[in-house]
């Protein structure tokens, strides 16, 4: 018995330990390779570069940076930079893509026949194709500073980029952070405070556009105008940013939508018939009944476009929004020359915010899988 | 329903579903608004004013004010063949032929379907290879640099998915061993790639992959992001064939093993092309993800359709007609994705998922 057991262990032993010495010997070659070549040009891995006074400048930014910070920092801003586009993108994809979805579902022919074509036609074209197309046919034939497309006299849109009037004030950060919180909060502990029989989605996303109108109106606008050569005051968000946030937010949009179809046309019918069986409205059937399981369908394939979003913002690079990819594959590598420092930088950033993300949508889709099951 | 149903408006019943309720009629005319804004425009600038023969972009703007596609038939050649040399394009024009040929077959062919498909995945590239490199038979050698427009991104997602489908395959067994160090390996492998992003990883095989190989060896361009691509369509592979294993019933190896095979058998010979029949819709999501992703080696220097259309701007005689360079290459891309989808639909029910009894 013991001697018939034991000759599938020495076969595993066997199999495991050649595939380790394999994969060693491969690591091994590979490391062996890079410091010979590391050598013959002089150099050895050292991050130490990290330090260093970067001196470069990167034109759009959301904290502090000019050239005399060291390249770490310039890390932080590109990251920054990144996470930032990322986050437009998404509640553009994910605005969009709730259209697109309804417009699907409505049950109107003529809505029904134009999402499907937008969807068709977007996602069998490439997402670089698209975003380029923005930048390039689009925003960079726009006219001139003096010739801005204006609308109601306050936001203008040109060659240059689009120039919005940006709101300040401590009334104004109160209501608006503490809107924001509420409602996180709300979202968070809403059946724990037994409200189950309001539905968030319903109560939530209002409250959130309430407290931006009210602090809104208690806000000190910054106007932007035209002095001389250029604008002053207001926001400036650079055509770069914008080509990125439509080209990527336009392609995910469309899986979006397919994903949110899905998730509905997943729900067995029988499911809205009973609810309407019991007595509840035909909203309350959808906001009670359907929705609630359909989001619970919905969420992984959801994170998994949440997350091509944030791989994807690397296009960037085409079209040279300071991004990660951008400031550090290219400029930081041609000023600094340390490759493999560089790359593995960038790898990791990715890797680290993709795991992430990932274990947070994990973590939610499980409190979600775990109601009522 | 039956007053409804006597309103002359109302009774065609595609009228009634467009606005037979105050809702629908709502949204109805919104969209009609916006057709009606939209369209006339887009038709206006891509066929009623636009340009198709003129010598140079000058000639174009006087002649109409729509699009230039004379600029498109002027570049035909090159969005095509890239730099390849003209006397050796008839090379390429066999390659496209003998691709279309075992296509056609494995799509359609009556038996030994999976025959064609092996030709198609093994044959047909190596063919092709030689056929486009060149340097024996007395073809003439063509550098890679020379190579561009639309046959590269065939060529890049063709070799990056005849590579992944076996290297995804090897995975989703590794990923399913029962061995934990195959098994914690082949989780790192697939992860690693899947969690970077392309451009990185193309940005990695350009920069670093020469480190990573002896000193003094060159790899060319095109190379470095055939091997990126195939690893990284690999990890995608690899999960999509896993998800064919998962759906292949237990009882189907539990049989098999009944029957007196080997594992190995049991898994090669049973599980293995029923997972796979299984992944066909998957392996064909990947296909079309690929062949749209090969645009992305325009950013690391390679002129594929897109480099190509990017350059083409670039030419005095033609400055600055960007719409009209990328709605054709998104055009292309549109109609080569939509051959894809169709011919993947084809296949799959070819095959016949849950239809044979």
């Amino acid at each position: 018995m013991n001697a018939r057991l034991k000759a599938p262990d020495w076969r595993a032993v066997g199999w495991q330990g050649a595939v380790v010495l394999a994969t060693a010997a491969l690591f091994a070659w590979f490391a062996h390779n890079l410091s010979v070549n590391l050598a013959a040009r002089g150099m050895e891995i050292d991050f130490g570069f990290l330090a260093r006074r970067a001196g470069f400048d990167i034109p759009f930014r959301l904290v502090d940076w000019d050239g005399s910070y060291s390249y770490g920092w310039a890390l932080y801003v590109s990251g920054v930079n990144t996470l930032f586009a990322s986050a437009l993108i998404i509640v553009l994809a994910s605005a969009l893509g709730l259209l697109l979805a309804l417009m699907r579902l409505s049950g109107n022919p003529l809505a029904a026949g134009t999402s499907r074509s937008i969807v068709e036609v977007v996602r069998n074209t490439p997402q670089l194709v698209q975003i380029v197309f923005f930048y390039i046919a689009v925003l960079q034939v726009l006219p001139p500073m003096r010739q801005s497309i204006t609308w109601f006299g306050t936001m203008f849109l040109n060659v240059r980029g689009l120039y919005l009037p940006s709101p300040s004030g401590t009334l104004y950060d109160a209501i608006l952070g503490s809107t924001v919180v509420l409602v996180v909060l709300g979202a968070l502990f809403w059946r724990r405070l037994g409200w189950q029989q309001v539905p968030r989605l319903v109560v939530l996303p209002p409250l959130l556009v309430l407290g931006a109108v009210v602090a809104g109106f208690t806000a000190a606008w910054d106007y932007p105008s035209l002095k001389g050569f250029n604008f002053t005051g207001g926001l400036r968000v650079p055509p770069e940013l914008l080509a990125l946030v439509l080209g990527i937010g336009i392609y995910t949009s469309v899986f979006i939508a397919e994903n949110i179809r899905a998730a509905i046309e997943g729900i067995h019918s029988g499911q809205a018939e009973a609810a309407r069986s019991l007595g509840l409205t035909s909203n309350q059937s959808m906001f009670l009944v359907i929705l609630p399981q359909a989001l619970r369908i919905l969420i992984p394939p959801l994170t998994s476009q949440y997350l091509n979003i944030i791989k994807s913002t690397t296009l960037g690079a085409a079209i040279a929004y300071p991004e990660v990819l951008q400031i550090f594959a290219r400029t930081v590598l041609n000023q600094s020359g340390r490759a493999v420092e560089v790359m593995t930088l960038v790898l990791g950033v990715f890797l680290v915010v993709n795991l992430l993300t990932s274990a947070a949508m994990n973590y939610w889709n499980r409190r979600l899988a775990l109601q009522g099951r | 329903m039956k007053a409804l149903t006597r309103q002359p408006l109302l009774r065609a019943p595609l009228l009634r579903a467009l606005f037979g309720t105050p809702g629908n009629a709502v949204i109805s005319l919104l969209m009609l608004g916006a057709f009606a804004l939209a369209l006339p425009p887009l038709f206006r600038w891509m066929i009623g004013d636009a340009v198709w023969e003129a010598p140079n972009r000058a000639a174009c703007l006087a002649a109409g004010s729509g699009a230039c596609w004379a600029f498109i038939r002027a570049r035909f050649a090159l969005f095509f063949y890239g730099l390849y040399p003209e006397p050796e394009r008839w090379r390429v024009e066999i390659g496209l032929l003998l691709l279309v040929v075992v296509g056609t077959g494995a799509l359609f062919a009556r038996r030994g379907r999976v025959w064609w498909l092996l030709v198609l995945l093994t044959a047909l590239p190596m063919t092709c290879g030689v056929l486009l490199a060149g340097g024996v038979f007395g073809l003439k050698p063509v550098p890679t640099p020379q190579w561009g427009g639309l046959m590269l991104n065939v060529v890049i997602s063709f070799v990056a998915l005849g590579g992944a489908i076996p290297l995804g395959i090897a995975l989703a067994f590794g990923r399913r061993s029962r061995y934990p160090v195959i098994r914690i390996l082949s989780v790192v492998m697939i992860e690693f790639w899947r969690g970077v992003p392309l451009l990185t990883v193309l940005f990695m095989g350009l920069i670093l992959l020469p480190l990573f190989l002896p000193h003094g060896v060159t790899v060319d361009n095109l190379v470095r992001a055939l091997v990126v691509m195939t690893l990284f369509t690999g990890a995608y592979m690899a999960e999509t064939i896993r998800g064919g294993l998962q759906g292949v019933p237990n009882g189907q190896a539990e049989a098999a093993t009944a029957l007196g095979m080997h594992h190995a058998q049991v898994q090669l010979l049973i599980v293995l092309p029923q997972a796979l029949r299984l992944s066909i819709p998957g392996i064909i999501n990947i296909a079309v993800d690929l062949f749209k992703d090969t645009t992305l080696v325009s950013i690391v220097g390679l002129f594929d359709l897109m480099g190509v259309v990017n350059q083409s701007m670039k030419d005095p005689a033609w400055l600055g007609l960007a719409a009209e360079g990328y709605t054709f290459a998104a055009i292309m891309f549109f109609f080569a994705c939509l051959i894809i989808s169709l011919g993947g639909s084809l296949l799959e029910r070819r095959f016949g998922v849950g239809q044979r009894r």
